[in-house]
């Protein structure tokens, strides 16, 4: 997909991806000639279209995570689908390994503590997905280097990786 | 009127970045089957022929030669394979390099639908809007199965099985994430009916230039337990026409066997419990014939000389 700036025979660039609202996507291009801007909006249909190919128009801030694309999209998927991995921090209440219990609050992966407010948000996120979520997380902050993850600190990370719903 | 350049005449990158990421699912299912010496599909395009049935008991008996096997159930609406090899209910190691696939009391490595469902009789629904689902569906559902292929950790494998649901789209859909697929066994009965049926698929794999089409021939005939009399199930010649009509070879005719039904309904495949039954010689003959096909056989006999 690509958008011509007719007047100036050139291709726009992206520039902004947002969703407004009743599955609504916007994305903005412009003009680097003359600055003129469009926003390409998809209906709910259209924009699933687009979600069932697994990528996200403006790139991705996230690498793909595995089974991503059916963990998003699934309708009932199973709570206790997935094992947490030692490679993943664990929430409190949730274990390595089935039938196994683990300690309650503060969760650390090397440098990256979980505080217990930060556990507590993100219990409220479906298992079925909350392997996922919590890796999206812990990526963010050894990259910028942030060595507690409080719910201000989610926030931010939302933010700046547009975490839509997470 | 004014000319307006074609999407080909304008090379200059938007910066959607949606090009960059197809290609990069593409490369992460590459990398994934790269280490999987032989991906072979079992399908047919006909429904209720027993695909699934011959994928676990084929599955079971590569795996209980010492091969490293996994098994994809493509069926995402009506998962049955996990259920036949034992697997009902595993949970998946979630790992940053990917998902842990199942492993069976047999040995083969497991992913299906089935383990991501929550209630066992949910039919298969999306989240997203009800209205348009045609528009969409057959593209998450695809994407779905490229994860089931190329998100989940198989390892090295000496042959990765995908059990194909029926319909010639879905032999499609698997053809356009594995282009390069080794070998194609279609499931046929002797039915007019499934002749006519398979003979699509069959043509649309040999167009497709997979590597190796087979036919396996299941329901062939009944054995009475009790007086050894051999009865036909179907009347008609449904397998050798489509034989000799697409040229494509008979590798196993796998005789009808309540006992072969009832095991993998139990969750293991008859091939386990009883390899002298006459299904499962069909069964083991098939194995033969698959694994000559990917040489690793040959393989072995190179090794041994060697040692």
């Amino acid at each position: 997909m690509k958008f011509l700036c007719v007047e100036c025979d050139k291709v726009m660039d992206f520039a902004e991806r947002q969703i407004p609202g009743d599955g609504t996507l916007a994305a903005v291009f412009t003009c680097g000639s003359c600055d003129r801007e469009i926003a390409m909006l998809t209906n709910p249909m259209e924009t699933q279209l687009i979600s069932s190919l697994g990528v996200k128009i403006g790139g991705r801030e996230v690498p793909a995570q595995p089974m991503e694309l059916a963990r998003t999209s699934l309708e009932g998927g199973r709570d206790d689908a997935f094992v947490l991995s030692e490679d993943i921090p664990l929430a409190s209440g949730e274990s390595a390994t089935p039938g196994e219990g683990a300690s309650a609050g503060t969760a650390t992966v090397g440098r990256v503590v979980w505080t217990p407010e930060a556990t507590g948000r993100l219990e409220r996120v479906p298992s079925f997905v909350r392997g996922m979520v919590k890796r999206i997380y812990t990526d963010w902050a050894r990259e910028k280097g942030v060595s507690e993850i409080t719910p201000e600190s989610m926030d931010r990370a939302r933010t700046e990786l547009g975490l839509e719903g997470m | 009127m004014r000319k307006i350049r074609t999407y080909k005449d304008v090379t200059h990158d938007t910066g959607s970045g949606l090009l960059e990421q197809v290609v990069d699912q593409q490369h992460r299912l590459a990398d994934r089957l790269a280490l999987v010496r032989s991906v072979v599909a079992v399908a047919s395009g006909k429904g209720g022929v027993g695909k699934s049935a011959i994928t676990a008991n084929l599955a079971a008996a590569l795996a209980g030669r010492g091969l490293a096997v996994g098994a994809v159930d493509a069926d995402l609406n009506g998962p049955s394979l996990a259920r036949m090899l034992g697997v009902s209910g595993a949970r998946l190691a979630d790992r940053a390099s990917g998902v842990e696939p199942a492993e069976s009391p047999s040995g083969v490595r497991v992913m299906s639908m089935e383990f991501l469902q929550q209630e066992e009789d949910a039919p298969l629904r999306w989240r997203e809007p009800e209205m348009g689902r045609f528009i969409w569906q057959s593209t998450l559902e695809t994407g779905v199965l490229r994860e089931f292929l190329g998100d989940v950790e198989w390892g090295e494998l000496d042959v990765l099985l995908v059990d194909v649901p029926p319909g010639t789209d879905k032999i499609a859909r698997l053809l356009e994430l594995v282009p390069e697929l080794d070998q194609m066994l279609m499931v046929t009965t002797p039915s007019e009916t499934s002749r006519f049926v398979v003979s699509k698929s069959v043509r649309m794999a040999r167009e497709a230039a997979v590597g190796t089409v087979a036919l396996v021939a299941n329901m062939v005939g009944h054995t009475c337990p009790e007086c050894g009399h051999v009865s036909e199930l179907f009347m008609g010649d449904g397998v050798k026409r489509l034989e000799e009509e697409s040229g494509v070879p008979v590798w196993a005719q796998i005789p009808f066997d309540p006992r072969f039904g009832a095991a993998t309904d139990s969750g293991t495949p008859l091939v386990i419990t009883d390899p002298d039954a006459p299904s499962c010689h069909a069964i083991l003959a098939l194995a033969d014939r698959v694994e000559e096909q990917i040489g690793i056989r040959g393989r072995d006999a190179v090794e041994e000389v060697g040692s």
